[in-house]
């Protein structure tokens, strides 16, 4: 309440004090109505105290997960992993074999749970659909030119189209960050809107901000700002595909942002940081974020992913581990 | 300030894990002392997440060590020597208190040590031409066999020779490729976590021997049961601790030392031979066809 008491004074002249969320949506539309009140808006967000968060995001991370709550954990987060292949080497074979690791993670123990997804490149979602048939595994595919992003709106675009005509349940777009940086937040708005009605009913958009090329904590704050207004149903830290990826604190920045945006418009966003995450000690670091700064709302995988591949084997062998008390080894996992 | 008395820096023993010197994850340490009973130092207790974590080491260090040349390995082991050698003094103190042995005799067990050194390193080349070779088989195939390491060993160094003991059980582990995880001796680990030290700085990369000390049966057990330990050598447990141990170990079919009889004190001293070396290799046989092909008489 007090950060959206907070927003309201300093917005009340953009936004009127909402009292059901379609209005606040509604009011919400007038920043969009241009350049301006975007940019406006955008840069009228409080700055990100940057010592401060990375201090809560580290003191978050110290936290003690045991026995019964960690083994919680785990299957909560096996059920969270986009398991992701975007590599220029997939082959159908490959995204096949993704698919069914994706349905039956743990093959020896049946008790474990599906992962959330399989994200693979848009020509490989019909074979990845075909893979994880039959089950509750979601097909996601990177579209908009990913990872530069770079090219005309119009092959983007038709990038995400064939993507949904071939099946895929979500769709990862990457916003221009050269547009973003370059203060065009309208253009980036623009997109972002034209994507969101490609991916029409059925698809979910993820929106891919790239955090570590946003150089700044207060950008990372007003792409995602830019991005739910613009009808994302999720914000992604990162492609995965540069240096820095997800962190905890930018992880947490954003979470904040989704708490906010929902405690103002009633709508709710997931968030997806992607990249980077490669034990169930970062895991776990990441769910506890979750549960402290959005609670519970957002602990299912409908509203949180993990983007990875090399994670889910870690949280494979973790559980091993707690089903057996042995140290179990790469040996008893797949080579992916 | 010249009749100041200076007071003495006290050395922190610490682990030697992947190339580096950590405290145990856990915090704890326990006291050394030696022979009279007098104390000696702190050393860390490890617990089993010191283990876990040696073992990812071990296994990480494995591929680039076992693909070294073995020309290569050999040099790196003499290398230990050659570094041991310039701290020798400092050895001979260290095993003189653990043991209560006299200087002299100290001298003579860190002498052996350094030797020993010596000894695998010149064995790492020529293991393979003594287990492996050509075999005779009855068909057009030149069939070869040759040793390859096994993997990551957990090593149980020998309860009562710190150093000499020590060093004969380590140097032939990875001599042949395997990388080590050992487990200092309980009453007196403090030779081998200065052994760690002279590793260090002896080019042999990091992870490949990884040091613990602390309660043995408390480290092994995990050690025995992990799924991702190739084999393990018993030498420093106990009648009870070892069957414990081999049981455990025969989840995952590791390859497994365990010096016979076990109630006679073995004779560091005498010839090692080669049967630690041998004891952690895989034998890789290649049949590979010989004969012409086809019309053009050219052969395999």
């Amino acid at each position: 309440m007090g950060v959206y008491s907070r927003y309201a004074r300093r917005y009340a002249r953009l936004v009127t004090m909402p009292t059901t969320a379609p209005t606040a949506a509604r009011a919400l539309a007038d920043v969009t109505a241009s350049d301006s009140t975007l940019r406006r808006f955008l840069h009228g967000l409080p700055g990100v105290d940057a010592v401060g968060l990375e201090a809560r995001a580290a003191s978050l991370g110290t936290r003690s997960i045991k026995t019964t709550a960690k083994a919680y954990a785990i299957d909560l987060a096996i059920s969270m992993v986009d398991l992701t292949t975007l590599e220029g080497a997939d082959t159908p074979g490959k995204v096949r074999a993704l698919g069914a690791k994706a349905v039956h993670p743990d093959p020896t123990d049946r008790s474990t749970p599906a992962t959330a997804a399989v994200c693979v490149y848009p020509d490989m979602v019909a074979v990845a659909k075909e893979a994880v048939a039959g089950s509750d595994v979601k097909v996601a595919s990177v579209a908009t030119a990913f990872p530069a992003g770079r090219a005309p709106i119009a092959v983007k675009l038709a990038d995400v189209r064939e993507a949904v005509a071939a099946g895929a349940d979500e769709i990862d777009m990457v916003i221009d960050r050269g547009a973003f940086l370059a203060g065009k937040y309208l253009k980036v708005y623009d997109e972002i809107t034209a994507v969101k009605e490609a991916c029409g009913t059925s698809a979910r958009l993820k929106v891919i901000f790239e955090t570590g090329e946003l150089s700044t904590y207060d950008n990372i704050r007003r792409a995602s700002w830019l991005g739910m207004l613009a009808g994302a149903d999720f914000i992604k830290t990162s492609t995965g595909k540069v240096a820095v990826n997800a962190t905890p604190a930018n992880t947490l920045l954003m979470l904040e942002a989704v708490r906010d945006f929902r405690a103002q418009t009633g709508v709710q966003v997931g968030v997806k940081p992607a990249g980077g995450i490669r034990t169930s000690k970062d895991a776990i670091k990441f769910l506890v974020l979750v549960n402290e700064t959005v609670g519970e709302d957002w602990l299912d995988n409908h509203w949180f992913r993990f983007g990875a591949s090399s994670l889910l084997n870690d949280l494979l062998m973790q559980r091993q581990k707690l089903a057996t008390g042995r140290y179990s080894g790469p040996d008893y996992v797949t080579v992916d | 300030m010249s009749d100041m008395t200076r007071l003495t820096v006290f050395k922190t023993y610490k682990l030697y894990v992947g190339g580096k010197f950590p405290r145990s994850e856990s915090g704890r340490v326990y006291e050394v002392i030696d022979s009279k009973g007098n104390w000696l130092a702190n050393a860390p207790l490890s617990s089993r997440k010191d283990a876990r974590d040696a073992v990812v080491a071990a296994r990480k260090a494995f591929g680039g060590w076992a693909g070294n040349t073995a020309y290569l390995r050999g040099q790196i082991l003499y290398r230990v020597a050659e570094m041991l050698e310039g701290r020798r003094e400092q050895f001979v103190r260290e095993v003189a208190d653990a043991e209560g042995l006299s200087k002299s005799k100290a001298s003579a067990q860190v002498d052996a040590a350094i030797d020993r050194w010596v000894w695998y390193a010149g064995w790492t080349d020529k293991i393979s031409q003594v287990v492996g070779g050509g075999n005779p088989v009855a068909g057009p195939f030149f069939n070869l066999s040759t040793p390859e390491p096994t993997g990551v060993v957990a090593v149980l160094a020998p309860q009562e020779s710190s150093f000499l003991g020590l060093v004969s059980v380590i140097a032939p582990v990875i001599a042949t490729g395997n990388t080590a995880v050992v487990i200092a001796s309980e009453k007196s680990p403090l030779p081998a976590l200065s052994l760690g030290e002279v590793l260090a700085t002896s080019d042999l990369p990091g992870g490949v021997v990884n040091i613990l000390s602390g309660r043995t049966a408390e480290i092994a057990t995990p050690l025995a049961a992990h799924q991702d330990v190739n084999a393990i050598d018993l030498t420093g447990a106990d009648e009870v601790l070892a069957k414990e141990l081999e049981i455990a170990a025969a989840d995952n079919l590791k390859r497994l030392l365990r010096p016979q009889p076990v109630d006679n004190p073995v004779n560091w001293a005498a010839d090692p031979g080669t049967h630690r070396l041998t004891a952690f290799l895989e034998t890789k046989t290649v049949w590979h066809p010989t004969g012409s092909l086809g019309a053009s008489g050219s052969s395999y």
